[in-house]
């Protein structure tokens, strides 16, 4: 196994970064350019929901990432608090606003979507409402880390939080769904067959690997900037 | 032990000698809570149906509004640093102050609750009920609230940003307090909510000591 903690250390994350950011560029690009060629042009319509099935191909895949992406705060969450690790708080500023930003694509693809399928573009329905509370938990933690004069308070204050918060997104999700109800059961992660057929499920699989991509990509671009910043910061507080 | 029932009795007698501060949060609770039916109308069978809810949430407020407070005094004054050194778990001394929140708070508000029920038309066993989830449920509120509270100590507009930090934990609370008098309208008991309230109170009670200890550690440094 690669060990990660190597790429603690700021100055050689930076290395890395740029030795892999170029390529990673290139082929997001190109992943994401054949991804909506697919979405658009080869998948099929579908017979019940016509051509707003292709909002699908991005919706769920956004809606991967931004759970994902709250569980990759968490872990750096810990990861700070556990190990001290410098460039694990930068991360996690740096990923913060990217899963925000996946959380609110889904939200908002999915109310486009309800317009024309529910007939509405918001229902008080458990699914939507659990992915907004994951919105504001995001929301939340990025304010808290900002929210302070010493940056490295804001680091340590958002990432108890990020732990606190993956502790209760089960409990939140469950008490949502007792709720109440409306939104289709999962159809991929089932433990027989998907419920899809391939001519739709291989674009959706291969969008969500292109967003995973461009995901981890802003979330390097953005760790790098975020180095950089602290550097400044630190060189103008010596100065 | 003796610590934290030395703290407790510290933070009580604290707000003993100042009793308008706990006077301004339930004058709050009312307020809000009677300007419902003023926004909503006056009908009784609406105003039946959202009492629960309504009342729920002005106590998830009330609860708020009085947390910003509850480590600041102390931070400022420097007993946190006092607390930080003591030979004792801060784990317990955060215990200690979250209870003496929920005793000065959600235990009036609990007592306060039925009677704005009867006011807003809850009838037969609905008030009491409404009593008894706020009692089991407002410990949770009190020390999700104590986290929020720790992780904004010193920080810029902490009052909304702890708001913004709390609200969306105290879902789950919040869920099934209300859910508990809809039930009991629909002729279910009210036990299964009321265990799964206590349930959630268990679970804050486990975590989140730890998570403000840590959290008030590192604001101490």
């Amino acid at each position: 196994m690669v060990d990660l903690h190597f790429l603690a250390n700021p100055a050689r994350f930076r290395r890395f970064s740029q030795r892999v950011l170029p390529s990673l560029g290139f082929a997001t690009a190109l992943m994401l350019a054949v991804g909506f060629y697919m979405a658009f042009f080869v998948a099929p319509a579908d017979y019940q929901q016509g051509d707003t099935v292709r909002i699908m191909f991005l919706h769920v895949p956004a809606a991967w990432l931004s759970m994902a992406g709250y569980a990759l705060l968490a872990g750096l969450g810990a990861s700070l608090l556990v190990w001290r690790h410098p460039l694990a708080a930068l991360m996690a500023r740096a990923a913060a606003p990217v899963g925000a930003s996946f959380a609110a694509v889904c939200l908002l693809t999915g109310s486009l979507w309800g317009r024309p399928m529910w007939g509405t573009y918001w229902v008080w329905d458990a699914r939507l409402t659990s992915m907004l509370l994951l919105f504001f938990l995001y929301l939340g933690h990025i304010a808290l880390s900002r929210a302070y004069d010493s940056p490295e308070r804001g680091d340590r204050a958002s990432a108890i939080l990020a732990l606190v918060g993956v502790i209760n997104l089960p409990i939140i999700k469950f008490s949502v769904d007792w709720w109440n109800t409306l939104h289709q059961p999962a159809s991929i992660t089932r433990l027989d067959a998907p419920a899809i057929h391939n001519s739709i499920l291989v674009p959706l699989l291969w969008m969500a690997v292109s967003l995973l991509m461009l995901f981890v990509l802003l979330v390097l671009l953005r760790t790098e900037t975020e180095i950089d910043r602290r550097r400044l910061e630190n060189a103008e507080a010596a100065a | 032990m003796n610590g934290f029932t030395t703290l407790l009795m510290r933070d009580l007698r604290l707000v003993l000698r100042r009793p308008g501060d706990v006077g301004v949060v339930l004058a709050f609770f009312v307020v809000a809570t009677v300007l419902f039916p003023l926004g909503i109308g006056p009908e009784t069978n609406v105003l039946a149906r959202i009492a629960a809810g309504v009342l729920w949430c002005a106590a998830l407020f009330a609860a708020l509004l009085s947390l910003d407070r509850l480590f600041a005094a102390d931070y400022e004054d420097g007993t946190l640093d006092l607390l930080l050194l003591a030979p004792w778990p801060l784990e317990l001394a955060a215990l200690a102050k979250c209870a003496a929140h929920w005793i000065v708070t959600g235990l009036p508000l609990s007592l306060l609750a039925p009677v704005l029920g009867i006011a807003f038309g809850l009838d037969g066993p609905s008030p009491l009920a409404l009593g008894v989830t706020l009692l089991v449920g407002t410990p949770t509120l009190s020390l999700i609230g104590g986290l929020a509270a720790a992780l904004t100590l010193g920080a810029r507009k902490s009052g909304a940003l702890l708001a913004l930090l709390a609200l969306p934990l105290c879902v789950p609370t919040l869920i099934f307090g209300a859910g508990a008098i809809e039930a009991l309208a629909a002729g279910e008991g009210i036990v299964t909510h009321v265990a799964i309230l206590a349930a959630l109170a268990l679970v804050a009670l486990a975590t989140t000591p730890w998570a403000i200890a840590a959290a008030l550690r590192q604001a101490g440094e």
